[in-house]
This record gives structure tokens, C-alpha cells and sequence, in this order.
């Protein structure tokens, strides 16, 4: 029986990654990731972390990916890319993929864990916390792994945080004319260009005096802020070559 | 099942997302598959949990699980600030850190 | 012996103070002070120098060599340095002679020098450079010899290049430097040799140990000896540089290229005998270069017509004997020989710079004529100073010319043809002396002579360069304004009648088989020498070598009597069948011409060539281009790995991670 349930379990994790990087839509990709952390879940069930099947399927499936899919809907990406930068970086990559694989394999096959070879160490349902309970995790991260869990929440908090900023809104697209007036103490710390090394080499590309982020367009480039909208083609003549 | 498929499995999925983090041309599929490699690493954490019958493995995975989402979290912010601020969210156009 | 090292502590130290006070008061002494204080250190140095004689004498004879040391200057495992000073009958004679020719030079400068406007500097330098070669004479051992060495190889340029706005001066300065180095370098080398060979600096150690030097050492040693001092008593063929120097004032070109600088060669090698004595081969080199310089610049002062030139190329022959004598074992003739040069010779540029202020300065025997009426006093002082040089007797020249061929010749084999060619060159010696005499002196008055039998003393319109004819003027580094001749000035003639006197008697210290007191004097320095002892010229070979020598003077002035007094015509005529002969000696044997073709073009050659291209294309393309490009080709390369391009950067993070766990693959 538990055989069965890992195959099944197994085709789907594969199966969802594949998936992931076959599909053309990224909409799709996700959906697929979905599948395949469901899958991972019932993988961990089976081997009795059941507390973290659980945080498998609330936090990463539940949380994470549906902040994958609202990010996804808004930023579309269903558009025709051009040619791509590198055409013979693909077989390599493929082939370095397939390299780490075969090494992986063969570490397994060769390995001297004589346990790998076992189902797992012996499991006593009935004792106090048993493995994988969320006893027992409660248990481990509060008293052995203290320190980690403290780090944790922390590196939480700045991400946070730091999506927060990051995404906050900086004189987009279509703001009102008294909306200009507007200045933060960011505005005012903000240094010239941003800092690339391209820009050190070649110098601050020249954006007529008004810094990058600040046109009221949205935009210093006039063939976009022209008429540009936020879903707007790419099409012939569009010879964006850097410059922020 | 003995614990060695499971890092079969493990190590298949972990190969998948390391092609695809390098295959890929949009940021948030880059993304995508870089969390398969967290979860290829993930099974394979709690694989060897089960092999040792200790608990470490999978605080350790529950960890890795936070820090994936901190990652996807700051990743998915640049990715909405790329895609506002009107640059191509295409990797191969982002080449300016170079020289 | 306290006293001793005291004096000649004084004596060396006495002009340096003289020195150091013009150099630093110049501004507070005024006037003819600064000359008043030079002279009168010289005097006191004189003054010591006698006394150190004295003491000297009151020594037992194998005492008399004291060695005066002040402190250790160098002196570590294998190396003894120390100044000290030797006093012994040799240096303290030379220094007798040099500190009263100074202090006489000094006298007669302190009027001749008036009017310039670096007067108190020319009495410093003038100060310094007696005290250099006192240091020179008194050093002790090999490392002050090269100090004092090179200290007046540095006063000569300073005096020579005195009137430094002058182009000619300065150039003349540099040539008779860089000569000079050239003849230090020879004498360091020579040094190193005998170094190397006995272990010690000291004269007096290095001298007992002479005879276990290897000979191939010695030799070596004493010809690179040999090359320091031709280059400084400029023997043939590092002479170019003493006709130059007459650009100097003539009070330096008598003091340092008639009786001092130029015989440091002559000490060299009279001090090494020891050495010398060693190396048959050295001593006869020596001895043939000596004897081809006096031939050689006898020839040439024929036909020069620059007054000092003349007198140049008379010291320069008259070296060439000395240095004969001292190499061919005739030490205390080739000193004797130093002893009345120095007398006649500074005579004779002292009456020689009163002509050339009675002409305002022009130096050329062409212009001058008649001037024996106008210059009595100055003609007197020529005219014995000329038969000193020329050898007739009883006067100074004529014992030590004919005391240095007789030993010469006493040597037996080919030193005989070096006497020959000794006794011609005598003769032409008195030819062109006198030739000098009675073209300045004998004849229609010149305009300038006229001037001055009337009593006024010609001055120039405008002051010009003797030599090029460049218009000057009188300001500091350039000649004064004024003009001053013995017969107006007392200091001049007191200088000038002192030296004549000594010109006249200076000879009769030695006179054979009468009084041979210098033989005495100078017996505990030359005691153990192999020549010292086997020299003796028999009275045959003494008494005849005095007759030939005086028929040889006195012929040469009947001579240039008949063809400059009486018929002039004989001289264009002579000039005109000898035609070849006449432009070789005018042209210096074209020794200038060979020395730039042979050494100067080539040096300049090198040093373009070492610019130019070595430091070029080796130095900065290859040694310090070629790491250079290295390190760019190499960061051009890594650089081309930082493409901006993400997935690349992905691709190559996933090799290295297939790198490592293939390593911990084979590594299990």
C-alpha cells in the first residue's frame, strides 16, 4: 500500500515539475507548482512528518503560492520574448542539469549508508511525542533550536518589511499634477543613478537633469511616456539598451 | 519504500529546478523553480529525519520553508517594481552589471 | 714628535679655515680683506710647514716618517681608514714648497684679482684648493690620498670655470673635470689592486708588504696609478685639458697647472715607489709616456700663439720630465725637478697675467709687441724665469733639467734614447721660451705698450672674451673691470721678485759634488730603494750632461734670437716649407679630434642608444610593458566573464556545484 501511495505521489511531484518549467504560461507554472507541492505533502505524510506536511500545505501551497498568484496576474508575462541573449547557453544548461543529476544518482547508488537502504529508523507511535508530531517539533524548536527559531521570525520581519518598500508606489503611472509636490527624505538621499557598474564605466546616463523615478510620466523615456500603457507591446524600433 | 527512492526523487526534482532556473527567461518561472529546489532539498531533509528517527532534519526544513518565503516575498516585490517601472521583465534584457 | 703632528695639523688646517671664513664673511669682509685673510692663513701655513720641518730634522733618521692620526673614519674587519697624516722628508719638503708658491700666488692675487666682482669667492676657492692638496701630499694612507685627490680635481673645476657666464670657462671647466674623474676612477682601481694585494690602506703597511703582492696585481695596480696620475699632470693622452684651463685667472693657472695640481702625479708616483719598483713594466710605461709628453707639447708650444697656452704647454713638458724621473727611479732629481719648476714656472704666469692686464686682457702674442720699455719690471721677471726653463745655467732650471737626464740616462739601455730625445726637447724648450720673449717684449711697441710708456694703462671698449671675441661685461662672472700690472702694484712685485730670487738660487741646493743637500733630506724616504742606491752617474756622465744641457739652453735662445729679433722672415718661411708639420703642431696633434672620435662619440653613441631605443623598447616595453599587458590580457579575460547576463552566471553557479560533488565523489 505505501508503495502505491509513493508512486502516485512521486509521478505527481515530477510530474508538477515538469510541469513548472514546460509550461509556456506562467500562470500555469504556478498552478503546476501547486500540484507538485501537494504532492511533496503526501511524501512527507508518508514518511511520517506529519506536522510538516501540514506546514507543507498551509504555508507553502496556501500562503506562498497565492502570493505567486496575485503577483502572476498582475505582472502578466504571457508576452512573446524576443531572441533570446545566449541560443547555445540552453543545450548547456541542460546538459549541466543532467551532469548534477547523474552525480546525484550515483552518490546515492554508491553511497555507505547502509540505512538508506532501510525504511527508517524504528517509529513508536505511542510515545510521548512521537516523530514528526508537532509535539515533538514544538518541542525541538523551542528548547534545541531556540536560536534558529528566533532568526526566523526575525528574517520574517525583514522581509516584511522589505517587501513593503520595495514595492511601494514612487511616482507611478498617472499621477495627478499636485501630487508632485510630494517629497520624501528618500527622494532627497537618493543618489545619482542606480549605482550599476555599467554606470561607473560609461557614466550617469543623461536624463535632461531630473532624476531617474522622478518624472511626473512615470518615464524619462518620451516614446513610452508618450503613450505608453502598462500592458504595452514590444514592437520593432524599441531599442532599450539599459538606462534606467 | 526505502529511504534511498525518496532522494531519487529528491535529487530528480532538485536537477529539474536547477535546468529550469537556468533555462528560463521570465524572472517569476526563475523563481518558480528555484522554490522546486528548496523542496527538492526540503524531501530530502526529511528523508534523512526519518533515516537518523531524530527531529532536526525537519526544524531544519521548517526553517528552509521560512526563508523560501522571506525569498519569494523580497523576489516577487523587485519583480512588481521591474514590471511598474516598465523594464522588460525578461532576464536576458537585464545585462547592466557587467564590465 | 707631538710637535710635528701639531704642525702639520696646522698647516693642513689653516687654509681650510682661511676658506671657510672668506666663504662665510664674504659679505662682511670688504674690500681687499678677504685676500688679506687668504694670504695671511697661507703665510701661517708656511710658517707651520717650516717649523714642521724642523722638528722633523730634530728626529732620529729612521724616525722620520710620522704618522699623525686623528680618528678612525672607517676602520671595520679587513679595512683600516683612518685620517691620518704621513709626515715624512717627502711630503713635508712638497709641502714646504707648495705653502710658499701658494702664499707668493695668494700675495700677488690680492691685487691682481681687485675689481672682481667674486673676489672674496676666488680666495676661498683659492684656499680650498691648498688645502686639498696639502691633504693630498700629507694623507697617510690610500683612502685620504683619493679624498685629497678628488678634492682637487673639484677646487681645479671651481678655479677654472671662475668666471662661470663665460661659455668657454665653463667648458673648459667641465673637460678638465670629467678628464679628471676619469683619472680618479683609474686611481681607485689602482688602489683596490694593492688593497687587495696587501691588505692594508696605510702607506707605511701597505709599503712593507709591497714585495708580496702577486705581479699581475701590481702591475695592474700601478698602471690604473699611472692613469689617475697622467690625468692629473697631464701626461699624453689625458692632456687635452690643461691648454683649456688657461681660461682660468691667471693666478690659478699659476698656482694649480704650473706648480701644484699638476705635479700630484709626480708625488703619485715617487710615493709608490715602493710599488713601482715592483713593476718593471708599470715604471716603464711611466717612464716612455713622460718622455713622449715632453716631447710632444714641446713641439706644439712652437707654434701656439696664446700667450698662457704657451706657458701650458711648457708646464706640460716640464711634468713629462719629471714624471720620466720618478718613473725611471730618479726620485730625488724628479722632486728637484717639481721643486724649481714651481719657482719659475708660477714666475713666469705671474709676469705673463701682468702682460695680458697691460693688453686689457687679449692674450694673443700676435698683438703684442714691444713692451720692454713699458714693463721693465715684468720683462726682468720673464727673462729669468725663461733661462731657468730653458736650462741655462747658474740659474734654477738648468740643475734640475740636467740632474734629471743625467740620472735618467744612469739607467743604461733604452732609457739612453729618453735622454736623447730628453736633450732635443731641451733645446727646443729655450727655442720657443725665448720665441715668446722677444716676440712680447723686443720689436715696434704695440699701440698697447705705446699707451703705457706714456703712462696710462689701455683699457678695452668693451670688454670682450680673449678667445671667442663675445662681448662681455664686468659683473660678477665675468673679469673685473679693472686691470692691474706688477709695475703699479706693490703686492705683485714683492710676489713676483720673491719667485725670481728663488728662480735664480732655488737650483743651487743641489749642485753635483758641492752641496747635495735635498739628496740628504729626502735619503729616509727613498733609503730602501733599489734605484735610490744604484743610481749614481758617474762625474763624466753629470759634468757632460751639464755641458750638453747648457749648450742646448743657450743655442735654443741664440735661435729664436735670430728668427724673432733679427730676421723675422725666417719664420714665415720655415712655416711655409715645414706646412705639414707646422698644422700637427697647431693643431695639437690632433689629439682633441682623436679623444672625440675614440671616447666622446662613441660614449654619446651609447647613451642615445640607451635612451632612445634600449630604455624603449626593452626597459619600458618589455620589463615594464610586458607585465603590464600581462595583467590587462589577464583581467580583460576575467573581466569577460562579469556579462551582466544572469543566466549565465546561474549556469556557471551549477557547474561549480557539479565540480564540488564530482570532488566529493572521487574523494569518497
Amino acid at each position: 500500500m505505501a508503495e502505491v501511495l509513493f508512486f502516485i505521489a512521486a509521478t505527481g511531484a515530477i510530474a508538477g515539475a515538469i510541469g513548472v518549467i514546460r509550461l509556456e504560461n506562467p500562470f500555469y507554472s504556478v498552478l503546476s507548482l501547486v500540484v507538485h507541492l501537494l504532492s511533496l505533502a503526501a511524501l512527507f505524510l508518508l514518511l511520517r512528518a506529519e506536522f510538516i506536511a501540514a506546514a507543507q500545505v498551509v504555508v507553502y501551497a496556501g500562503a506562498v503560492m497565492v502570493l505567486y498568484v496575485f503577483v502572476v496576474a498582475y505582472v502578466g508575462g504571457a508576452e512573446p520574448m524576443r531572441r533570446p541573449y545566449a541560443p547555445g547557453l540552453r543545450g548547456l544548461s541542460v546538459v549541466f542539469a543532467a551532469v548534477i543529476l547523474v552525480e546525484l544518482w550515483i552518490a546515492l547508488l554508491g553511497t555507505g549508508l547502509k540505512a538508506v537502504d532501510a525504511e527508517g529508523a524504528r517509529f513508536n507511535p505511542a510515545a510521548e511525542d512521537p516523530f514528526g508530531s508537532p509535539g515533538a517539533l514544538g518541542n525541538a524548536l523551542l528548547q534545541k533550536f531556540l536560536l534558529p527559531f528566533e532568526l526566523a521570525s526575525l528574517l520574517l520581519l525583514v522581509a516584511a518589511i522589505g517587501a513593503v518598500v520595495l514595492a511601494r508606489r514612487r511616482r507611478g503611472a498617472g499621477l495627478e499634477e499636485d501630487d508632485a509636490a510630494l517629497i520624501s527624505v528618500v527622494d532627497a538621499l537618493r543618489p545619482e543613478g542606480t549605482g550599476t557598474m555599467k554606470e561607473g564605466v560609461s557614466g550617469l546616463p543623461d536624463v535632461g537633469g531630473t532624476p531617474p523615478g522622478s518624472h511626473p510620466k512615470g518615464t524619462t523615456r518620451p516614446e513610452i511616456a508618450a503613450g505608453a500603457g502598462e500592458s504595452r507591446r514590444r514592437g520593432e524600433g524599441d531599442d532599450w539598451e539599459g538606462g534606467w | 519504500m526505502s529511504i534511498g527512492w525518496y532522494l531519487a526523487v529528491s535529487a530528480f526534482i532538485f536537477a529539474i529546478g536547477a535546468g529550469g532556473v537556468m533555462v528560463k527567461r521570465n524572472p517569476l518561472v526563475i523563481l518558480l523553480c528555484l522554490e522546486l529546489m528548496l523542496n527538492a532539498a526540503n524531501l530530502a531533509l526529511i528523508a534523512f529525519s526519518r533515516m537518523h528517527g531524530t527531529d532536526d532534519g525537519q526544524v531544519f526544513a521548517l526553517i528552509v520553508m521560512v526563508v523560501a518565503a522571506c525569498e519569494v516575498t523580497v523576489g516577487l516585490g523587485i519583480i512588481v517594481a521591474m514590471y511598474r517601472r516598465r523594464v522588460p521583465v525578461d532576464v536576458d534584457e537585464l545585462r547592466e552589471l557587467q564590465g | 714628535m707631538t710637535s710635528v703632528k701639531t704642525f702639520a695639523w696646522l698647516t693642513l688646517l689653516l687654509p681650510l679655515a682661511g676658506c671657510i671664513v672668506n666663504a662665510l664673511g664674504y659679505r662682511v669682509l670688504r674690500g681687499k680683506l678677504p685676500g688679506y685673510v687668504g694670504t695671511a692663513v697661507l703665510f701661517g701655513s708656511f710658517v707651520s710647514a717650516v717649523l714642521m720641518l724642523f722638528s722633523l730634522q730634530d728626529l732620529a733618521e729612521e724616525e722620520r716618517h710620522v704618522r699623525a692620526v686623528a680618528w678612525d673614519v672607517m676602520a671595520t674587519t679587513g679595512f683600516d681608514g683612518e685620517l691620518a697624516l704621513l709626515v715624512d722628508p717627502l711630503s713635508v719638503f712638497m709641502t714646504v714648497t707648495i705653502t710658499l708658491v701658494s702664499s707668493l700666488i695668494h700675495l700677488y692675487s690680492v691685487a691682481y684679482m681687485g675689481g672682481d666682482r667674486g673676489y672674496a669667492r676666488f680666495f676661498s676657492y683659492l684656499n680650498f684648493f691648498v688645502f686639498s692638496m696639502l691633504l693630498l701630499i700629507l694623507a697617510g694612507n690610500f683612502l685620504f690620498l683619493i679624498v685629497g685627490w678628488a678634492f682637487v680635481g673639484a677646487a681645479s673645476y671651481l678655479l677654472i670655470s671662475f668666471w662661470y657666464r663665460r661659455e668657454t670657462a665653463t667648458a673648459a671647466g667641465i673637460k678638465a673635470f670629467v678628464i679628471n674623474v676619469l683619472g680618479d676612477v683609474g686611481l681607485v682601481l689602482g688602489t683596490f689592486f694593492i688593497f687587495k694585494g696587501t691588505g692594508t690602506l696605510d702607506y707605511l703597511g701597505s709599503f712593507e708588504k709591497a714585495a708580496e703582492i702577486s705581479q699581475g696585481d701590481v702591475t695592474a695596480g700601478c698602471i690604473l696609478l699611472l692613469v689617475g696620475a697622467f690625468a692629473k699632470s697631464a701626461q699624453i693622452p689625458l692632456h687635452t685639458w690643461l691648454a683649456d684651463a688657461m681660461e682660468g685667472p691667471t693666478p690659478v693657472s699659476a698656482l694649480i697647472h704650473a706648480a701644484t695640481m699638476v705635479t700630484a702625479g709626480v708625488y703619485l708616483i715617487a710615493r709608490m715607489w715602493p710599488l713601482f719598483e715592483q713593476s718593471a713594466s708599470a715604471a716603464a710605461v711611466g717612464a716612455i709616456v713622460g718622455c713622449l709628453t715632453l716631447f710632444v707639447s714641446a713641439t706644439i708650444g712652437l707654434v701656439v700663439t696664446d700667450l698662457k697656452r704657451i706657458i701650458a704647454y711648457s708646464t706640460m713638458s716640464q711634468i713629462g720630465y719629471m714624471v720620466m724621473a720618478v718613473s725611471s727611479g730618479a726620485y730625488v732629481a724628479g722632486i728637484f725637478h717639481f721643486y724649481t719648476h714651481a719657482f719659475f714656472k708660477a714666475l713666469l704666469f705671474m709676469a705673463a697675467g701682468s702682460v695680458i692686464a697691460a693688453m686689457a686682457g687679449v692674450q694673443n702674442i700676435d698683438k703684442m709687441r714691444g713692451f720692454r720699455g713699458a714693463m721693465p719690471f715684468t720683462f726682468i721677471c720673464f727673462v729669468l724665469g725663461g733661462l731657468s726653463l730653458a736650462g741655462v745655467p747658474p740659474f734654477a732650471g738648468f740643475f734640475s733639467k740636467d740632474e734629471v737626464l743625467a740620472y735618467v740616462a744612469d739607467r743604461g739601455d733604452w732609457h739612453v734614447a729618453l735622454v736623447v730625445v730628453g736633450y732635443v726637447t731641451a733645446f727646443i724648450t729655450a727655442v720657443y721660451t725665448f720665441r715668446m720673449i722677444f716676440r712680447v717684449f723686443f720689436g715696434e711697441p704695440s699701440p698697447e705698450a705705446r699707451e703705457l710708456e706714456g703712462g696710462h694703462l689701455h683699457h678695452a671698449d668693451v670688454p670682450r672674451n680673449p678667445v671667442t671675441g663675445e662681448e662681455e661685461d664686468t659683473d660678477v662672472g665675468f673679469p673685473g673691470p679693472e686691470h692691474h700690472i706688477a709695475e703699479q702694484e706693490l703686492p705683485m712685485r714683492i710676489a713676483m721678485g720673491v719667485l725670481a730670487l728663488a728662480a735664480i738660487a732655488a737650483g743651487w741646493l743641489q749642485i753635483p759634488n758641492v752641496t747635495e743637500a735635498l739628496d740628504h733630506f729626502l735619503e729616509p724616504t727613498f733609503a730602501e730603494s733599489r734605484f735610490h742606491e744604484e743610481l749614481h752617474p758617474s762625474d763624466a756622465l753629470t759634468f757632460g750632461g751639464l755641458a750638453i744641457g747648457a749648450l742646448c739652453g743657450i743655442a735654443g735662445i741664440a735661435v729664436a734670437y735670430l728668427i724673432w729679433v733679427r730676421r723675422p722672415e725666417i719664420a714665415v718661411r720655415m712655416r711655409e716649407r715645414f706646412a705639414p708639420l707646422h698644422t700637427l703642431f697647431v693643431n695639437k696633434w690632433y689629439a682633441d679630434e682623436a679623444l672625440d672620435r675614440l671616447v666622446v662619440r662613441p660614449a654619446a653613441w651609447f647613451g642615445r642608444f640607451a635612451q632612445q631605443t634600449f630604455e624603449r623598447i626593452v626597459v619600458n616595453g618589455l620589463f615594464v610593458g610586458g607585465p603590464v599587458a600581462l595583467v590587462r590580457a589577464g583581467s580583460a579575460a576575467v573581466r569577460s566573464r562579469q556579462s551582466g547576463f544572469l543566466r549565465a552566471y546561474a549556469a556557471l553557479m551549477v557547474l561549480g556545484l557539479a565540480g564540488v560533488v564530482l570532488w566529493l565523489l572521487l574523494l569518497g
